[in-house]
C-alpha cells in the first residue's frame, strides 16, 4: 500500500451541521448509567505508563503458579499466544476452540502483514509514530494509553516470531524485508508473502503444542463455550459443549480469558470464517461484562461480490490491488449489463478519481466502501443481479497491464488474480475484476480496562474480542499486531496482578451459580431441539444479516436504525417460536451449534443498532447520514461523542444501560480527517 | 453467470451416524446448482433441502472457506479435494457438468477415524507437532530479530513448505495412509532456518515415532500426496525428512 498521509485540518475548522447536542436519537432505547473510568492505566508520561504498570502489577511466586487454573477460550493469535506464554510461566492452562485443531482459528486468513516500529528502514518510524498513526487511523476514538503500549511492544513481537521460526520475507542480505501499508508513509509492515496471518498463527500454535507436550496446557478442541460461570462477582469458569458427544461440561478456574475473536458474522455474509461467532463474548455480556462501541464495524472495499443467493461467505482481495487497478462503473445505467470492454472511456465514471482527485483510488477503506455503495444504489452497479440489484464495481487493470506488462502485474499480485479467477471463473487479465465492500473486522467488543480485564473481575478479554486499540477504524496490518501484543506481552503481565490474590476459594460443581449456568445451557439446547418449527437456522441468520447490512452497514440513519431494531425484535420472537433444529444433542449436530450462535447474534444486532443510533456522529467505520459535511464526508462531533460507549445488559426486554468512558488525549491532538 | 445454465446432479454421499455405527452410501438428487457455487455451498443447499424435509443434514467440516484454514476436505470422485489442485472450499461447481454423478466420501485413513458422515478426527496431526514440531523459545527470551540473518533462499524454501495447511489430503490420497508429506513439510520448514538447528535431530526422531504410533503408514514414494496437496508441497520434503532422520540416527539419537 502506498497511501499518502491524509491532509488534516483541525476539528474546529471543519464545517458543523445542526447542533447535535439537541438530539438524543436513542432516547427510550437505553437507560443512562454512571460514567465509567479505567482505573488501571497509570497517569504519568505516556512513554512510562506500561513500564510503571508492569512494575506495579504484583508477582506470583513460581511455586504458586501451578496451583492456579486459567481458562482461555479461542486459539487465534490472541488466544494461542496467551496459552503458550502462561503455560511457559507455569500456570495450569485449559485452552478451548470450536475447530478440530487450534491451528485453524481465523487469524490464519490474514493476508497483508504485521506492523512493528522497528524502524529498520530508517525512514523516520518510531514507537511514537506508530502510536500516532494508529490513534489517527482510529479517528480519535481509541484509548491513548492502550495504543501507546501496543506500539511499544510491537517490536518484541517480531523478535519472538523470528525466534519461533516464522519465515518472514527477507532481503538478499538475509535481513527482514518491510513494506508500506494502509494509510501511513513509513515501511513498517513485516510479511510472509500474502499469508502472514497463517505463518504467525502456526508459530503461536506450535508454541502452544509445545506446552501441551510439557503438560502445562490442556487443549479442548471441538468444544464451544456456552456460558460463563460467575461466583460471588468473579469469573470462575465456563460451561462448554463437546461438539462430538454433546456432553455439557463444567470447567472451573481462577481466571477466564476470552480470546474468541470478532462478531462480523452478525451480518451473515462477511470475510469471517463460517464458525466465527459472538457467543462467548455475548454470554459474558449477559453475565455483567459491558460491550463497548459495538457499532464500530470495518467494511473492506475490495472483496469479491456476492454471486447468488447461495453465497455463504465473502472473500477479501488484498487492498494492495488498488495501487494499480482503476475503479469505475458505467456512467449510464443502460450500459451496466454490457461487456465492460465494449464501453468506451467517455462512458465510464472513474468515480473515486472524480470525487477525490488527490487520493483517487487510494482513499481509505471506509470512504472507498461507501462510494461503491452509493454508485450501486444509483443503479450503476455491475455484475449479476442479486435480489434485483447489481452490487459490484469494476477494478480495472487494463491501464496497468499496458504500463507494466502482463508479467509486471503477475509479479506484483501473484496469487491474488488466480484466486479471483478460481472463485469467479473470469480472467482478470482479460475482463475487469468486479469488487464490492464486505464486513471483515469489528473494532467494537467487550469493554476492558488497561489490564484487559472486563467489568467482571477475573474475566480478561484479548484480541479482536475486546474493543481497546483501534478506535472507530483499524489500520491495515494492525490486527495481527494487537492479537499477539495482547497474548504474548500484555496479558501475561496484567493477569498476574489479579492472580496474586489466588488461588481463590475452591468451588464445587454443586455451587448454586455453577448449577444455574449448567442448567441454563441445557434448557437452551432442549428448547432449540423441541421447537420443531418451520424455518432453518440459516434462514434466520440470513435475514438478520440482510437487516444489519441494509440499516447498520456502510451508512446508518436514525430512521433506518429504528426500523432495524423493530425488525430484529420481530425476528427474535419468531426465531424462538419457529426455528427448526433436527437431531439430538448427543451427537455432532451442526444445526444445533448454529442455533445458539444465531440466537446470540440476534441480540447483539439489536445492541449494535442502539449503539449506532446513539452515536449521532460519523467516525471511522461508523457513518451516520445525519453527520456529514456539505461534500458528503464524515463529520465527527468531538464535543459530544469523544467517549467509549460501554453497554451494560439490564435483563431480557429491558433497555441496556449506557456508561460513558471519556477519551482524554494528552499526547496527541484531535484532528478532522480530509482526503480531497 | 446467468440463470439458464443451472445443473442437476446425482450425489452419492457417505452417511455414518457416529464413529461406531457402520456407514453407507446414500443417493440424493440436487437440481438448480449454479456453476458459481463453491462445492461446499452446493452441500449447504442440499442440507437446507434435507432440513426442510425433516432429514438429518450431512455433516461436513469447513471454516474459513478461503482455502487457508485446512478444516475442509472431502474425497470427491475418489480424489482428495476433487479434480482441481485446491481445497474443497475453493472448488467450484463449474468444474462439474450437468447430469453428473458425484461421489463424496470422508478422508479414508486408519489414523483419521470418522466422527460423523464426512467429518474425521485429525487430532493425530496435533500430536505429531507436540513431539518437536516447534522451536523451543519462551516468550520474551528472543534475541533481536536482526541478530541472525537468514539467507533469502533458505527463508523462501522454509516459507514455501510452511504453507502446509494441515488438511490431511496427503494422507487421504496415499495408498499407505502415510503422513510423510505433512511431517516432511514441518521438518523442512524448521530445518531450513538457523533457529531450528539445535533441536533438528530430536525433532525428526520424535515426530517420526509419533507418526508411526498414530497408525500412519510408511512412505513408498508413490507421490499421490504431493499431487493432491492444495498447497503443492513438493515431494522432496520427504527426501529431506529421510535425510534428517538418517543424520539424527548417525548422531546416536
Amino acid at each position: 500500500m502506498n497511501y499518502e498521509m491524509p491532509d488534516t485540518v483541525t476539528a474546529a475548522e471543519a464545517s458543523q451541521d445542526t447542533p447535535a447536542e439537541m438530539t438524543d436519537d436513542a432516547a427510550g432505547y437505553y437507560t443512562p448509567g454512571e460514567p465509567l473510568v479505567d482505573a488501571k492505566a497509570p497517569t504519568g508520561p505516556i512513554a512510562d505508563r506500561w513500564s510503571d504498570r508492569k512494575f506495579e502489577a504484583r508477582l506470583v511466586n513460581p511455586s504458586n503458579r501451578r496451583k492456579l487454573d486459567v481458562i482461555i477460550v479461542g486459539t487465534g493469535l490472541a488466544g494461542a499466544s496467551a496459552a503458550a506464554t502462561l503455560g511457559e510461566a507455569g500456570y495450569n492452562v485449559k485452552s478451548f476452540c470450536y475447530q478440530d485443531s487450534p491451528r485453524r482459528a481465523h487469524s490464519i486468513a490474514a493476508q497483508g502483514g504485521i506492523n512493528a516500529a522497528k524502524n529498520y528502514k530508517e525512514d523516520g518510524d518510531s514507537v511514537h509514530r506508530l502510536f500516532y498513526d494508529t490513534v489517527k487511523g482510529g479517528d480519535y476514538r481509541s484509548r491513548e494509553s492502550n495504543v501507546y503500549r501496543l506500539a511499544e511492544v510491537s517490536t518484541n513481537i517480531i523478535d519472538q516470531c523470528v525466534a519461533q521460526g516464522v519465515p518472514f520475507a527477507r532481503e538478499y542480505g538475509g535481513l527482514l524485508d518491510n513494506r508500506s501499508f494502509g494509510g501511513v508513509q513509513v515501511s513498517r509492515t513485516f510479511y510472509a508473502r500474502g499469508q502472514t496471518g497463517q505463518q504467525l498463527l502456526i508459530g503461536a500454535y506450535q508454541a502452544l503444542e509445545r506446552q501441551v507436550a510439557a503438560g502445562t496446557v490442556q487443549t479442548f478442541t471441538r468444544h464451544e463455550m456456552l456460558e460463563l460461570i460467575v461466583v460471588d462477582g468473579k469469573a470462575r469458569g465456563i460451561v462448554s459443549r463437546d461438539m462430538v458427544t454433546g456432553a455439557i461440561d463444567t470447567h472451573l478456574a481462577d481466571v477466564v480469558v476470552l480470546a474468541s475473536g470478532g462478531y462480523g458474522n452478525v451480518f451473515y455474509l462477511s470475510t469471517n470464517a463460517m464458525g466465527c461467532n459472538v457467543t462467548a463474548a455475548w454470554r459474558a455480556h449477559r453475565k455483567g461484562a459491558y460491550m463497548a462501541n459495538p457499532c464500530y464495524t470495518q467494511i473492506h472495499p475490495t472483496c469479491i461480490p456476492v454471486s447468488g443467493s447461495h453465497q455463504s461467505k465473502l472473500t477479501l482481495m488484498s487492498e494492495s490491488l488498488r495501487n494499480d487497478g482503476r475503479i469505475w462503473v458505467p456512467k449510464n445505467e443502460a450500459d451496466c449489463d454490457k461487456d465492460p470492454r465494449d464501453i468506451p472511456e467517455a462512458d465510464r465514471d472513474y468515480y473515486l478519481e472524480r470525487i477525490y482527485p488527490s487520493f483517487g483510488n487510494l482513499v481509505p477503506r471506509d470512504i472507498a466502501s461507501r462510494a461503491a455503495k452509493n454508485v450501486c444504489d444509483e443503479g450503476r452497479g455491475v455484475g449479476p443481479k442479486v435480489d434485483g440489484v447489481r452490487r459490484g464495481v469494476y477494478l480495472d487493470f487494463a491501464a496497468a497491464i499496458e504500463r507494466l506488462g502482463r508479467d509486471g502485474i503477475t509479479e506484483k499480485y501473484d496469487n491474488l488474480l488466480d484466486m479471483y479467477e478460481r472463485i469467479t471463473g473470469e480472467d482478470p487479465y482479460e475482463v475487469p475484476m468486479r469488487i464490492y465492500p464486505a464486513v471483515h473486522y469489528v473494532m467494537g467488543g467487550v469493554w476492558v480496562d488497561y489490564d484487559l480485564q472486563s467489568t467482571i473481575p477475573g474475566l480478561f478479554v484479548t484480541g479482536e474480542a475486546n474493543f481497546s486499540d483501534h478506535g472507530a477504524n483499524r489500520l491495515g496490518a494492525s490486527a495481527l499486531m494487537q492479537g499477539l501484543a495482547d497474548g504474548y506481552f500484555v496479558l501475561p503481565h496484567t493477569i498476574r496482578d489479579y492472580l496474586a490474590d489466588g488461588p481463590f476459594e475452591k468451588i464445587t460443581e454443586d455451587h448454586p451459580a455453577v448449577v444455574e449456568a449448567h442448567t441454563s445451557v441445557k434448557e437452551r439446547i432442549d428448547h432449540f431441539l423441541s421447537v420443531n418449527g418451520t424455518r432453518s437456522v440459516d434462514s434466520y441468520h440470513r435475514e438478520l444479516g440482510n437487516i444489519m447490512w441494509e440499516y447498520c452497514g456502510m451508512e446508518r440513519t436514525e430512521d433506518g436504525l429504528k426500523k432495524a431494531i423493530d425488525l430484529i425484535r420481530t425476528l427474535k420472537d419468531d426465531f424462538w417460536r419457529n426455528v427448526k433444529v433436527l437431531g439430538t444433542n448427543e451427537s455432532l449436530n451442526q444445526s444445533l451449534e448454529k442455533a445458539g450462535r444465531v440466537a446470540d447474534f440476534i441480540e447483539l444486532g439489536e445492541l449494535m443498532c442502539i449503539d449506532a443510533l446513539n452515536r449521532r456522529e460519523s467516525c471511522g467505520g461508523h457513518f451516520r447520514g445525519e453527520s456529514q459535511t456539505e461534500d458528503g464526508e464524515a463529520l465527527r462531533h468531538d464535543d459530544l461523542f469523544a467517549y467509549v460507549a460501554a453497554w451494560e445488559f439490564a435483563g431480557d426486554g429491558e433497555p441496556p444501560v449506557l456508561h460513558k468512558e471519556d477519551l482524554v488525549y494528552t499526547a496527541i491532538e484531535m484532528k478532522q480527517r480530509s482526503y480531497k | 453467470m446467468s440463470d439458464n445454465n443451472h445443473m442437476s446432479l446425482t450425489l452419492k454421499i457417505w452417511r455414518q451416524p457416529d464413529s461406531v455405527t457402520a456407514g453407507a452410501m446414500h443417493t440424493y438428487q440436487l437440481d438448480d446448482v449454479s456453476p458459481d457455487m463453491s462445492f461446499l455451498e452446493m452441500l449447504d443447499v442440499l442440507n437446507e433441502q434435507l432440513n426442510a424435509k425433516g432429514e438429518d443434514p450431512v455433516a461436513f467440516d469447513s471454516d474459513c472457506r478461503e482455502g487457508i484454514c485446512g478444516m475442509c476436505g472431502l474425497m470427491i470422485n475418489g480424489d482428495a479435494h476433487g479434480p482441481e489442485v485446491t481445497t474443497t472450499c475453493q472448488l467450484h461447481m463449474r468444474s462439474f457438468s450437468d447430469g453428473e454423478t458425484i461421489t463424496i466420501e470422508p478422508w479414508r485413513a486408519t489414523a483419521f477415524p470418522v466422527i460423523k458422515d464426512l467429518v474425521v478426527d485429525r487430532s493425530a496431526f496435533d500430536r505429531i507437532i507436540q513431539q518437536g514440531g516447534y522451536i523451543s523459545v519462551n516468550t520474551g527470551s528472543a534475541p533481536e530479530a536482526h541478530s541472525v540473518p537468514v539467507p533469502r533462499d533458505d527463508a523462501m524454501r522454509a516459507f514455501n513448505v510452511a504453507t502446509c495447511i494441515g488438511c490431511g489430503a496427503c494422507v487421504a490420497a496415499c495408498p499407505n495412509g502415510s503422513a510423510s508429506l505433512f511431517m516432511g513439510a514441518k521438518i523442512t520448514h524448521l530445518g531450513e532456518l538457523p533457529q531450528g538447528q539445535p533441536e533438528r535431530d530430536s525433532r525428526v526422531v520424535d515426530m517420526v515415532a509419533q507418526h508411526d504410533h498414530e497408525g500412519f503408514g510408511g512412505c513408498t514414494n508413490i507421490g499421490q500426496c504431493t499431487a493432491a496437496c492444495p498447497k503443492e508441497i513438493p515431494l522432496d520434503v520427504i527426501s529431506q525428512l529421510n535425510k534428517d532422520l538418517r543424520t539424527a540416527l548417525k548422531h546416536g539419537h
